[in-house]
């Protein structure tokens, strides 16, 4: 197969960070494209910088690697420069590793961990020579894939995706390649045959054979077109992550990429019940990593990797079993062998925490994040993050006093039954930590970063309507004011962009048009402060007769068709309901790891159960989680400091 | 690695296609993984965040291939040399090899203080790879150095100023053609202060553009002579096994 490297170096020369285009890394393979294997392009649609470290494209890039009937290949998608130069010198879309066409590859996928990148998945369609409307899509024309939590509302992208496939990609990517193989070696029959042959694998959701039918703005029915097509598509869960080791051999990039180090994934899915945390609903079961295997990947990794961090990764990294004692091994383990730092990137809010933060920060304290998410109790309890103050203060109190210098707390702003008195708590919360901390050092500070709540579907908010710009912009007021002169640093997440998000998160297959046209109008990148234009969606949605405010603001109710009702997540709608009742009423769930089941549907309608090695609750108390994936990927507990690094690229 | 006590040793490496793209930086961070991955006994720095005690010559532009790039390290232990090229060669990217390593004696000067010249190859075009004649190329070279000073232009700090290069232009000839053109052989001082190649070509023609560039040596010059790095600084002698 041709590679258009010879085409590509020269355009590299003039380019920002042409490494970002080169692949090598460690660990990268060099697929041989035999004639009958299904071949995968894998495409982050980000920056490389952002898109390289996401753990979910490189297991299923081993997984179809390791298959001998199938290649897998990598590509990000290419920033505006070397964007205009391909464009400009009729150069495709290429795979990072051989250089191969974009369009040469029988399966494009694209992993889709935020919204924003939506139009960036347009882009490189458009990049690839492949239309980017799934109909127009010629017979041989590559098969368009995406998986990753936003797929859990596939709509607006359902004119643009062939194939979706919801929840763990581990099992269904070698049944899918089973499929397209055949297809493939059979001359490429028909589209249509290979679609919905794909429709009937568990987990995998084909658009094209569903009809939707509306009233009005509403939703009335999703409908299969075909008898062998499922009404509702459960995702995929694999029920042993022991059975999973990877990856085996993580990438390791050339260039400083974001979270640039070893992460080993302790355990999957979370049972906090955080009520705004889309990723801790549809993850569920909870299935934690047998201790020893994690001890080996971090041991074979680090020798592997020559990297000098590792990272236990998970959404709630103090939860796992045993955690004091492996976090104690591991800090020993590596004392004297160069150098070696470990950060859990998502812990609770206690004082359990600070032990183990000082377990491995023995010597450089600098700084400490924290997510309570609300600003008082009451609002607390109304998320389910069960985080009384006094666990704050305790948890605070002691980073100070062991030395750390700056606390982050991370907050949301919008939520559900929120008056000003809340918001208001948020900035009162920060100049408390900041009035505990000068008891033990006039360095002390506080940064209070405030994100827009964005009600995310398979939630029990996905029935609320999101705050406006406007109140959003007055909410971040008032706390501007109330932070004045207090030592606190406030920093917000732009209001404008989560209104985005809400529209891309929130919408049903009529958005499809909105995020072409935005697409056609330039607007890349979207998730890119400098390239975000709020005026380009609003202008989208008024051209193709859409409301945003209806799709954003307005309160859902009971007996709507949501758009995203025919995928599930195993959360039965009458679990949700009520837990979005019990929020009304500012009544908290605990974890049902250690308490009764609530019979949220998980579970029971997929023969599954939590692999938890520990029957009782972790020390500490508390039920708070550190983790907000609401924002986007973003890690918002994180030891900083611990070792001078450059800023990271992204962001 | 001054006044260091341990194993410093010397190392030149190659920076060879694809991976001519990745900076200096990138270089170093590989390395450093290169170094951990083959378990090698690394000294690091004191303090709050120690980093392995690595010291690296002059930059490369990114871009620029290398056969003649050098580091430093300080290793805590002596390490069999005859084995230590392939083994760093093997846990760094394609095109980075190790061509060479060298026991450095002690309190040897730095790369970044003692190399003062290097050589380039550079293939010459025109802009958007437009072809430029050998003779052509050499005319205009040749009335360069005719001239008393080699004037070049550049913005620093918003500011324009004119630099000489012309003491820093040791040699320059056309010496080669390859498929894209001429190539040009420069021989560059580095002290009290070098130039790229492109400003070089710059001050020749204002339309040139150094479309392929290979830094092919850099020499460390002291009391007449010329060294290659690797010659210049080390140990007189590996220090016999200890008495057995």
């Amino acid at each position: 197969m041709s590679s258009l490297w010879p085409r590509i170096e020269p355009l590299l020369a003039r380019v920002e960070k042409p490494a970002r285009y080169i692949g090598m890394e460690r660990g990268a393979a060099a697929p041989a494209h035999r004639p009958g294997d299904a071949s995968w392009l894998l495409v982050y649609p980000d920056t490389y910088e952002v898109g390289l470290p996401n753990q979910g494209l490189q297991i299923l890039y081993e997984i179809l690697n390791e298959r001998d009937d199938a290649a897998a290949e990598r590509t990000y998608a290419p920033w505006i420069d070397l964007e205009a130069e391909l464009r400009r010198h009729a150069v495709p879309l290429f795979s990072v590793e051989t250089h191969r066409p974009a369009g040469d590859f029988d399966v494009i996928a694209f992993n889709l961990s935020a919204e924003l990148v939506y139009t960036n998945v347009l882009n490189c369609l458009d990049l690839a020579g492949v239309p980017v409307r799934s109909e127009r899509r010629a017979p041989d024309a590559p098969l368009v894939v995406a998986g990753g939590h936003c797929a859990y509302n596939p709509e607006p992208m359902a004119d643009f995706v062939d194939a979706f496939v919801i929840g763990d990609g581990e099992e269904a990517v070698g049944e899918m390649t089973d499929v397209i193989g055949a297809w493939k070696r059979a001359g490429r029959t028909t589209r249509e045959g290979v679609l919905r042959e794909l429709a009937t694998i568990p987990g995998v959701y084909v658009p094209a054979m569903y009809d939707v039918d509306y009233d009005g703005p509403f939703i009335r029915e999703v409908r299969p077109r075909f008898a062998e097509v499922p009404a509702q598509v459960d995702k995929r869960t694999v029920a042993d992550l022991a059975e999973w080791p990877y990856p085996k051999q993580q990438l390791v990039p050339l260039v400083e990429v974001v979270h640039d180090r070893l992460n080993v994934e302790i355990f999957r899915g979370c049972t906090r019940g955080c009520r705004f945390c889309q990723a801790g609903m549809i993850t569920r079961p909870v299935r934690e990593r047998p201790e020893e295997q994690v001890r080996t990947m971090v041991q074979d990794g680090l020798r592997r990797t020559g990297y000098d961090e590792v990272a236990l990764t998970s959404l709630s990294s103090a939860d796992f079993s045993g955690v004091d004692g492996l976090v104690a091994d591991l800090v020993n383990e590596q004392e004297g062998s160069g150098c070696v730092s470990l950060s859990l990137p998502s812990l609770r809010v206690d004082a359990f925490t600070v032990g183990i933060a000082s377990e491995i920060q023995k010597v450089r304290r600098t700084g400490l994040t924290f997510a309570p998410e609300g600003g008082t109790w009451r609002v607390r309890q109304v998320l389910n993050k069960l985080i009384t103050e006094d666990d704050l203060y305790a948890a605070v109190d002691g980073a100070y006093s062991q030395g750390w210098r700056r606390v982050k707390l991370y907050f949301l702003a919008g939520v559900p039954t929120e008056m000003d008195e809340d918001t208001r708590g948020i900035a009162e919360l920060a100049r408390n930590v900041v009035a505990i901390g000068r008891k033990y050092t006039k360095q002390a500070s506080c940064t209070a970063s405030v994100g827009g709540f964005v009600p995310k579907p398979h939630t029990p908010f996905q029935w609320f309507g999101q705050n406006s710009v406007d109140e959003l912009e007055r909410k971040i007021g008032l706390l501007r004011g109330a932070v004045r002169k207090s030592g606190v640093q406030l920093r917000w997440h732009d209001p404008a962009a989560t209104f985005v998000e809400g529209i891309a998160s929130r919408g049903d297959r009529r958005v499809g048009r909105v995020i072409e046209r935005v697409w056609r109008e330039g607007g890349t990148f979207q998730e890119w402060s400098e390239r975000f234009e709020l005026g380009r969606w609003l202008d989208a949605m008024a051209a193709e007769g859409l409301d945003a405010d209806w799709y954003v603001t307005r309160h859902r109710t009971a007996d709507e068709v949501l758009p995203w009702d025919h995928i599930s997540a195993g959360l039965h709608r009458d679990f949700l309901w009520q837990d979005w009742q019990a929020a009304l009423h500012e009544h908290g769930l605990p974890d049902c790891r250690w308490t009764p089941c609530y019979d949220c549907g998980v579970c029971t309608d997929y023969a599954l159960e939590h692999v938890v090695a520990s029957p009782v609750a972790p020390a500490g108390g508390s039920q708070g989680t550190g983790q907000d994936l609401s924002r986007g990927g973003d890690t918002p507990v994180e030891f900083l400091g611990v070792r001078e690094k450059a800023s990271s690229s992204a962001r | 690695m001054r006044g260091d006590v341990g194993f410093p040793v010397r190392v030149r490496f190659t920076k060879r296609g694809k991976v001519r793209f990745i900076s200096h930086r990138d270089v170093a961070r590989a390395f450093e993984r290169a170094f951990r991955i083959e378990q090698l006994p690394l000294a690091f720095t004191q303090g709050f965040a120690p980093r392995p005690k690595v010291s690296f010559g002059l930059a490369l532009s990114v871009g620029h291939e290398s056969d003649a790039e050098y580091l430093d390290v300080q290793l805590v232990d002596e390490v069999p040399l005859d084995s230590l090229a392939q083994r760093i060669s093997d846990a760094l990217p394609a095109g980075i090899d190790v061509t060479g390593t060298v026991a450095l004696a002690e309190r040897a000067p730095a790369l970044q203080e003692s190399v003062t010249a290097v050589a380039y190859r550079v293939t010459v075009t025109g802009p958007d790879d437009e072809p430029v004649g050998v003779d052509q190329l050499g005319a205009a070279v040749g009335r360069a150095l005719a001239q008393p000073a080699l004037p070049v232009t550049r913005t620093r700090k918003g500011h324009e100023v004119t630099e000489d290069l012309r003491s820093i232009v040791r040699t320059m000839a056309v010496t080669d053609a390859d498929e894209l053109g001429p190539v040009l052989d420069l021989e560059l001082s580095t002290q009290p202060r070098g130039t790229r190649p492109a400003e070089v070509l710059a001050a020749v023609d204002g339309d040139l553009v150094d479309r392929r560039v290979l830094r092919t040596k850099q020499l460390i010059e002291r009391g007449g002579a010329r060294l290659e790095p690797l010659e210049a600084d080390a140990r007189s002698r590996v220090p016999e096994a200890r008495a057995s």
